[in-house]
């Protein structure tokens, strides 16, 4: 690994001064699980890096505010799939959160992290995408609210500007009850990343969303408001031609090692279709 | 560009000084400046789990923490788990059921049934088995982990 | 004095040290004044050399030298245990994807990456060759100079060797049914989690050289030769490697290592990391066509099989391998025509080497599974047509070699009724069962040392490599067993060629039956000077004396040992030394220059369960039952067939190197090379072992610990096949491949 400067800010707008000023020769440091890889293997060679865990206003933390959840920037995989408010009203959170690497690796890894890293693989993004959520983004000029779906735009790629910093995850507590899961592909039962990830949520209204990622350069949040695709009762041919379309934008790797094009576009189909009837199996049983 | 920093952890329960390279893994100071080989370095990408160590209450690959996170910390290696020169159940556990054979893992394997144990002392074989998930074994033990595992809970339990 | 007994399983002898972290790897020993070594690489398959200036890398901070090929003596020095055909540094050409061609030697780890990086290389990259295709086209570039096969027909290609093996009458053969059919095994690597290390010191007007190396013996003479040295001057510690398989069994980079050494006049050492262990050694891939010809009542008619292996760049044991593991491919059965060819074909790739099975996994794959295919085609039970065909105890089923040595239908009626091989399935499961064999050394020589100490402690000098499999334990039992010591009175002293007396190897899981013979020996040896010591004592005849399990039983009283040996040596003290020496002379007249000293026979069940939807194959039970002969640690027994037959399941399920158009490996390290964790095993793992007391070592046992993975995949593709009516064959069987073959066939 390359020499670096090492910064440990205590306050978020020291934080904040610093990545305005050193743009991208700087390099955030939370969990640290993709960061160090990338230090040790060189695909990253910042002069300075940032380590925000001891920033007072970062702290790590899940709380309830107002009519929001909000999960703070330094939290980490292994608390949010604990927590109770999570696994009650954000399940399929839960469950990605829980796969997320191994224990070692939910015990550092942090949620902002996973998002700001851009993997299109990320476990987290298609449950936050289909929950609406909406990131708290501190920076040079104050502080901001971006809808997660407007953050992603390419693997390794956000819309953070210089001098931003992810400080919170926002999840707006539901009017109306959802079902929900998190389903993905692996290459074994043990640890790895995904080769399709997938969060279907359908709501008491019959309105379907459903998120996707490792299936194109980034997670992709779609929605079906007719209520024709969250009705068992439905015509099966109407029900599919709507999933169909949901992932229309699906564009895989054609050279990924991981899996082939044809196997992720043929498993988003199954997993979404068996994320669709888990919702709304939970939906029902409330 | 080799920035220095003093950091101070307590490791298996002693205040440890050392001036280390802020590039330098946890794992580089344990094993190079504090010569507590027992931890080992394997796939240095968070996979394998062979450098696992506790930090502040939490098992962690130390290959992908940087020595001056841990700063304040309190770590615990395998070198900290027997209690006063005696084998703790753990240990003797994993000796009597057979999950050690070339003992290459068994260090990350303990640490982190160790912190299992602390958490969930009577856990199920799922559990255990999510536990271990990333601490890989290629001489596959991985029966006789989840027999020692058992067979130490059953004896803290009494 | 509680005496241990062989057939119980106490806790692993040197367990405690693995438990503690106190244990020593290589990478883990001080060395004063230890310089650390990177090699230098070239990031494509097979390059030309033009140029090396190491002089940037020279003058880095912290560097004390570089070496590259023209710093070492001309002829550029080669080794092999086959062929002495790989060079110490790459010369003129590198021929695989992480071939050395240079060395650094520096300060610290970090100055010698540094400094690895500033040395300069001047390549061509040239095509190179990586799969059998491209290796067998008759305009492919030859991996290796036909120079060093001199006479050698086959010189100027690329196949290294043919092997072939037939017997019977092809003019008499009838078969009712023919199947034949072609079965790919991947290229995999071994994947020990400890790196391979190495370490070299001067030592005097010698060298010191820590390896973790399976064969301290082997090196010992590798580096004598070729450092020109005599073997008194070099000293190989061998500490215990932190897994091997196989995969550390010969010279790789000791001698550059050591080369470094005696230049710098200071102990350097090397350590790999994970991706280059995953370049420097793995198992041979395999393309196999059976035919099989069957009679309509499952009889094999005849079995004819081409294998064809595709090793590395260098020979390494790779060939060895292949004429090893292909000639029992007709299997534990009596087949009355056989014709076997094996070749092995070199590439531009990792060195192929010794790896768990020995390259009977890649023949039993095919050979099993198309048996099944027979099968299926005649009607017949897949349990019965092996049963029909399986060779009984002395039958010579190989013609030329040793005779089936054990009550193989016993292991298989076992397995059978574990799986509940004739209970009905529910939609989605099939049940497979495979047979495998492997032959045990060929050749051997183990000698060692036991001393029996004045209170009754013993120490047992014994040069095998304990790399997790249990040895030192084994041994320790059976010196506790004759002398009478409790287990934790004995010690065993292991990997130091200068101290412990010469062993060949431990590979074939040989251990138990030559070294334990070995160890044996030695006991008798002491056994025998205690009776004399009890006769002179007692003033008895040395014919009314017995001495045996630690006990000395004289006319009318039994002793234990400790107090013979007590009031035999007196007020001065001392000690009894036994030399054993067990030794399996080579045949020359056998293809493979010795028949085996026994076969490890397996039988492997499994019941398993396919969502046809995204191709996961789910393991629901596996059941593995190995003839032993006896149990001398049934614990350790357990652990290696289980543990055998996890790694299987690896290979079989999810385990494959990715090559690019380049003939580079992409998936170098742990993230895109997945192996089992704890949370891919069966739901029911079973393993049994059948003992009849029928082996040529100790109490009867024989040599374990690769027969549980020989026929994994085969049962398990045969139960994919049952559960899915698709017949796949083509290992792994990862999701992804399962998958299409289900969408392909419809």
């Amino acid at each position: 690994m390359r020499g670096f400067s090492y910064e440990r800010p205590a306050r978020l707008a020291e934080a904040v001064a610093l990545l305005q000023e050193k743009g991208p020769e700087a390099s955030v440091l939370a969990g640290g699980t993709d960061l160090i890889i990338r230090l040790r293997d060189g695909t990253l060679t910042p002069a300075v890096v940032v380590d925000i865990k001891r920033v007072e206003e970062l702290r790590p933390g899940i709380r309830e505010e107002r009519d929001r959840l909000v999960i703070g920037a330094t939290t980490v995989m292994t608390d949010i799939a604990a927590h109770p408010l999570v696994r009650r009203q954000f399940s399929a959170l839960a469950e990605a959160a829980a796969v997320v690497g191994a224990v070692q690796i939910r015990n550092r890894a942090t949620l902002a992290g996973n998002l700001c890293n851009a993997s299109p693989a990320a476990d987290t993004a298609p449950p936050l995408l289909v929950y609406g959520a909406e990131l708290v983004i501190e920076g040079p000029g104050g502080t901001r609210r971006l809808s997660l779906d407007d953050f992603f735009v390419r693997s390794g790629v956000t819309t953070l500007q210089r001098g931003e910093l992810v400080t919170a995850v926002e999840l707006p507590m539901r009017k109306r009850r959802m079902g929900s899961v998190h389903l993905r592909r692996t290459r074994r039962r043990g640890h790895d990343l995904a080769s399709v990830t997938l969060c279907c949520g359908v709501d008491a209204a019959g309105v379907t969303r459903l998120a996707y990622g490792s299936v194109g350069r980034r997670p992709l949040l779609r929605q079906d408001e007719t209520g024709v695709l969250a009705d068992r009762e439905a015509r099966e041919a109407s029900r599919s031609a709507l999933l169909e379309q949901m992932f229309a934008q699906a564009s895989p790797s054609q050279k990924s090692m991981r899996a082939g094009p044809d196997y992720r576009l043929a498993m988003l189909r199954v997993l979404g279709w068996r994320a669709l009837q888990t919702a709304i199996d939970r939906l029902k049983q409330g | 560009m080799s920035e220095t920093l003093s950091i101070t952890m307590t490791v298996n329960g002693r205040r440890r000084t050392v001036d280390v390279e802020v590039h330098h893994t946890l794992l580089d100071v344990l094993r190079d400046d504090l010569q507590l080989t027992g931890t080992k370095e394997c796939c240095l990408v968070g996979e394998c789990g062979a450098c696992t160590v506790m930090l502040n209450g939490r098992t962690v690959d130390s290959c992908l923490v940087l020595a001056v996170e841990a700063d304040g910390g309190e770590i615990t290696t395998v070198e900290g788990l027997s209690q006063g020169g005696d084998l703790s159940a753990l240990q003797r556990a994993f000796l009597e059921k057979g999950a050690v054979q070339c003992g290459f893992c068994t260090p990350g394997q303990l640490i982190s049934a160790h912190a299992l144990l602390k958490e969930n002392p009577h856990p199920s074989v799922p559990e255990i088995q999510e536990a271990l998930a990333g601490n890989l074994c290629r001489c596959a033990c991985y029966e006789q982990l989840t027999d020692a595992v058992l067979a130490a809970a059953e004896e803290q339990g009494k | 004095m509680r005496v241990e007994q062989v057939g119980t399983s106490p806790a692993r002898v040197g367990g405690i040290d693995r438990v503690t972290g106190h244990q020593k790897y290589v990478a883990d020993l001080r060395m004063p004044g230890l310089l650390h070594a990177k090699l230098v690489t070239l990031p494509c398959a097979r390059a030309r050399l033009r140029a090396i200036d190491t002089r940037a890398a020279l003058g880095a901070p912290g560097v004390r030298l570089v070496l590259s090929a023209s710093d070492l003596p001309l002829p550029m020095p080669r080794f092999g245990p086959q062929w002495e055909d790989r060079p110490v540094l790459a010369v003129d050409e590198t021929k695989y994807h992480g071939e050395p061609v240079a060395i650094v030697a520096a300060e610290t780890k970090e100055l010698a990456e540094q400094a690895a990086r500033l040395v300069r290389v001047d390549y061509e990259e040239l095509p190179p060759v990586f799969t059998l295709p491209g290796a067998l086209a008759p305009d492919a570039p030859l991996v290796q100079d036909p120079s060093l096969r001199p006479g050698d027909p086959l010189a100027n290609t690329n196949v290294l060797r043919e092997h072939r093996v037939e017997w019977g009458d092809w003019s008499k053969v009838t078969a009712e049914a023919v199947v034949e059919n072609t079965y790919t095994f991947p290229m995999v690597t071994h994947f020990a989690i400890e790196p391979h290390a190495f370490m070299a010191a001067p030592d005097g007007d010698g060298i010191a050289v820590w390896s973790s190396i399976q064969h301290p013996n082997w090196l010992q003479k590798v580096l004598s030769k070729i450092l020109d040295l005599p073997l008194s001057k070099v000293r190989v510690y061998a500490p215990d490697p932190g897994g091997a398989f196989g995969g550390k069994q010969h010279a790789k980079l000791e001698p550059i290592v050591a080369f470094a050494a005696l230049r710098a006049g200071r102990p350097v050492r090397l350590v790999l990391s994970l991706e280059q262990t995953f370049q420097a050694v793995r198992r041979a891939s395999c393309e196999v066509h059976v035919r099989t010809g069957l009679r309509r009542d499952g009889r094999i008619a005849f079995q004819d099989v081409r294998a064809d292996y595709l090793i590395g760049a260098y020979a390494d044991i790779a060939d060895r391998v292949v004429g090893k593991g292909s000639y029992p491919a007709a299997g534990p059965y009596n087949v009355p025509v056989v014709r076997i060819r094996a070749r092995s074909i070199l590439s531009h790739t990792t060195p192929s080497t010794a790896f768990r099975g020995f390259g009977n996994p890649q023949v039993n794959w095919a050979v099993e599974s198309n048996l099944d295919e027979g099968a299926r085609q005649l009607g017949l039970d897949r349990l019965e047509i092996r049963l029909r065909n399986l060779a009984h105890k002395g039958d010579a089923f190989i013609p030329f070699d040793t005779p089936a040595d054990g009550d193989w239908a016993q292991s298989v009626r076992k397995a059978a009724q574990l799986i509940g091989w004739s209970k009905s399935l529910p939609p989605h499961r099939g049940r497979g069962i495979a047979v495998g064999i492997k032959s045990g050394p060929t050749t051997g020589l183990s000698y060692s040392v036991v001393r029996l100490l004045a209170d009754g402690s013993v120490v047992v000098f014994a040069g095998t490599s304990d790399m997790g499999q249990g040895a030192r334990t084994v041994l320790a039992q059976i010196a506790a067993h004759e002398l009478g010591a409790p287990l934790d009175w004995v010690a065993v002293v292991m990997g130091d060629t200068a101290i412990v007396p010469y062993d060949q190897q431990t590979s074939a899981s040989r251990s138990t039956v030559l070294m334990g013979n070995s160890v044996l020996h030695a006991c008798r040896s002491i056994q025998a000077q205690l009776k004399a010591m009890a006769a002179r004592l007692h003033k008895v005849s040395e014919a009314e004396v017995e001495v045996e399990e630690g006990r000395v039983r004289l006319p009318g009283r039994e002793l234990p040992v400790v107090e013979v040996l007590k009031a035999g040596l007196g007020a001065m003290g001392g000690e009894l030394i036994g030399v054993g020496e067990m030794r399996k002379d080579a045949d020359p007249k056998h293809p493979l220059r010795g028949a085996p000293a026994f076969f490890e026979f397996n039988c492997t069940a499994v019941e398993a369960e396919v969502d046809e939807d995204t191709g996961d194959v789910t393991i629901v039970k596996h059941v593995t039952v190995s003839d032993v002969g006896k149990s001398l640690n049934p614990l350790q027994v357990t652990m290696q067939d289980e543990g055998a037959a996890i790694q299987g399941l690896g290979h079989t399920l999810m385990e494959h190197y990715i090559y690019d158009e380049r003939g580079r490996i992409r998936n170098l390290g742990a993230i895109d090379y997945r192996i089992p964790t704890s949370m891919d095993l069966p739901l029911e793992l079973h393993s049994e072992a059948v003992e009849n007391l029928d082996g040529p070592g100790p109490y009867g046992s024989k040599g374990m610990s690769e027969g549980a993975l020989l026929c994994v995949a085969a049962a398990v593709g045969a139960a994919v096949s049952e559960a899915t009516g698709v017949v796949i064959r083509d290992l792994p069987l990862t999701p992804e491949r399962v998958w299409r073959a289900l969408r392909d066939r419809r």
